[in-house]
């Protein structure tokens, strides 16, 4: 496979807080269009990789190319502009703005200080908010308060601002955490809808749900990639079991 | 930009009348010219409240230190004036004539270079606007992009407002040290100290404050506002969303100061003087309680926040000078524990609704006895009952 398929390669990354390396000598590859499930117990490192390639932590060491950019040098918001969008754990949404005006703020135009204040709501911005509302199910609920939306609905509400920015690389952590079983339904739903013609990376705990949307799977365990492949072939790799029953 | 509709809207355009006719024609009518000047005096603070509304209440910035932009404006505009009243004439019997009298004083023998320039109006304007706004640029620019915030950034700003304030009363001879600029008589040969010229700056401060408010109106209004809030509240989820936080931060921040500044330099041409009082720690932070008790979410709140303020320490340290400070304090403890949002937010939740009610409750009555008296005379009342029930309803 040539270096030119993969949509993000990170190689050799290393982050190290005061000596203890929360993720050691990682390499993974994304490929184009593809949905991967990073998976593993409790401080495996998984939301540290996210920070890492989203520039919320800077790397000790490694390198994490996005088509061809290097993004270990860029700050937060060139590598939202180079297309890459991050959903955190926590719905993390404007409480104070309309849901309407939560989904404007992240469309990707005004993006610098003039340009935010000579920006224009056209038709052009109204019609993709509708559009996206209605995608993540909340297109009655535009001019509330996002603060006064339920959980499942705010964690929602956060994919819908990450798909307005058109990112072509989607982060997700841990979507469903939270969701009722018929919001986690809907959720899938709308996942596999979203990632046509876009990569994505989501953080997992619940099995179920990673088997059903996921693509390729990687275990990750002590900073490091302990198995990937098929969720089929993780299962059953005898690293992993240990990993997951020894404790 | 938006439409007009957009950045004021109805509840927005009767704020801004009623605050304009306040201004512009009941003080100006009730008051005499010694306590319309106070009253314009006090409107110079609150051109800073405006700005820590911007700063503060939407961009969640707590400046401290916003009396050293409006010392800045104010000394600027000073050192024009006081150049105007040194002229060589004028300071005929000190041993240098034509520099300022505190200079001569303090054995300087030459205008200093950067007092040079004040000479000219319109340099003197540019440097009004612009000394304290670069100088913000600068701050905020350090601050901002290594991400200092909350706490520190307003501890940061109050050590600038306090090394300003030493650096003015240290630099005697070249700033007029602890008794700062005084005996300003003239701008551009018009005496400003006469009824008149007073009347005059009043409404040239409205004027300003009006631009300034409109101003603020604008970017609240705007995307840019929107913006504002939700860095405010998830600063990290706007930075990925594709900002540059600290951008923003520093463009609200030099607004901010460039507001102090106007209110500075009127300060300057209708107290008549400024002095290094007015630059430090303790009227910085006299500044953010005119805005949190007006209500830091309020443009207009600022205002009104600003004269009931200096209404009250004017009337209370008029009686008990000592204790001013005391109830300025407990004034500050009571806003922040019982309306964190100020005035404007007990206006908003208590009055405007306790209007409706009573204009429900006027409504029904009077929509009921019509409906009473029908019997007897019916073609008047009717159309009466139909307009009073939509009133009601409204």
């Amino acid at each position: 496979m040539s270096q030119k398929d993969f949509v993000l390669s990170v190689e050799g990354l290393t982050v190290s807080f005061d000596g203890f390396k929360a993720v050691n000598d990682l390499s993974l590859y994304v490929d184009e269009g593809e949905i991967r499930v990073i998976i593993g117990p409790n401080g495996a490192g998984k939301t540290t990789v996210l920070d890492l390639i989203c520039g919320r932590t800077a790397s000790t060491s490694g390198s994490i190319k996005f088509r061809d950019k290097e993004l270990t040098k860029m700050s937060e918001h060139q590598i939202v502009h180079a297309g890459v969008g991050r959903k955190f754990q926590n719905p993390s949404i404007y409480e104070d703005l309309s849901v309407f005006e939560n989904l404007e703020l992240s469309y990707p135009k005004g993006r610098s200080v003039f340009g935010a204040l000579f920006f224009r709501r056209d038709q052009a911005v109204i019609n993709q908010v509708h559009e996206i509302a209605e995608m993540i199910f909340l297109q009655d609920m535009l001019d509330k308060p996002a603060g006064l939306l339920s959980h499942g609905q705010k964690q929602w509400l956060e994919i819908g601002m990450l798909l307005i920015q058109e990112p072509d690389l989607l982060m997700l952590d841990e979507p469903v955490a939270g969701m009722s079983v018929a919001e986690r339904r809907k959720t899938a739903e709308l996942l596999k809808r979203i990632t046509k013609g876009r990569s994505v990376i989501v953080i997992e705990h619940d099995m179920q749900f990673a088997e059903e949307i996921a693509d390729r799977v990687t275990v990750l365990h002590q900073g490091q990639v302990l198995s990937e492949g098929s969720m089929e072939r993780v299962q059953n790799d005898p690293k992993v079991i240990e990993v997951y029953l020894g404790h | 930009m938006n439409s007009l509709k957009q950045i004021f809207p109805k509840g927005d355009l009767i704020a801004f009348a009623i605050l304009a006719v306040l201004l512009a024609v009941v003080f100006p009518l009730a008051m005499d010219v010694f306590r319309l000047n106070l009253v314009g005096k006090y409107l110079t603070y609150a051109f800073v409240a405006l700005g820590l509304v911007l700063c503060w209440g939407y961009g969640g910035i707590l400046s401290l230190g916003q009396g050293i932009f409006f010392g800045l404006g104010g000394y600027c505009m000073a050192m024009f004036l006081k150049l105007e009243a040194s002229s060589p004439e004028n300071t005929a019997i000190q041993s240098t004539p034509g520099i300022p009298d505190f200079m001569d004083w303090n054995q300087l023998t030459e205008l200093p270079w950067f007092w040079e320039p004040f000479h000219s109006l319109s340099f003197t304007i540019i440097a009004v606007m612009l000394v304290p706004t670069v100088f913000a640029f600068f701050i905020g620019l350090a601050m901002f992009k290594r991400r200092v915030g909350g706490v520190y950034f307003a501890i940061i700003t109050q050590a600038i407002a306090a090394i300003l304030t030493i650096l003015i009363i240290g630099q005697q001879g070249y700033t007029g040290g602890v008794n700062g600029i005084t005996d300003l008589r003239t701008f551009l040969g018009w005496d400003i100290r006469t009824d008149s010229a007073k009347v005059i700056l009043y409404f040239v401060n409205l004027v300003l404050l009006f631009t300034c408010l409109v101003i603020a109106q604008i970017i609240r209004k705007n995307k840019l506002g929107r913006i504002l809030v939700a860095m405010r509240g998830r600063e990290e989820r706007v930075r990925f969303s594709g900002y540059d936080v600290a951008n923003f931060k520093i463009f609200v921040f030099c607004i901010g100061a460039l507001f102090a500044a106007l209110g500075g330099a009127m300060f300057t041409l209708q107290v008549g003087f400024m002095s290094p009082t007015f630059v430090g720690i303790v009227p910085s932070i006299e500044m953010v309680i005119l805005c949190a008790v007006g209500g830091r979410l309020s443009i207009f709140g600022a205002i009104y926040g600003a004269l009931l303020v200096n209404f009250a320490k004017t009337s209370f340290s008029e009686s008990f000078p000592e204790l001013w400070l005391f109830a300025m304090g407990a004034l500050f403890i009571s806003v922040v524990l019982f309306f964190p949002n100020g005035l404007a937010s007990v206006y908003q939740d208590h009055i405007v609704p306790r209007f409706k009610k009573r204009f429900k409750k006027q409504g029904k009555p009077v929509a009921v006895k019509p409906r009473v008296q029908t019997a007897k005379n019916q073609p008047n009342t009717t159309e009466k009952t139909d307009d009073v029930l939509t009133g009601g309803t409204l």
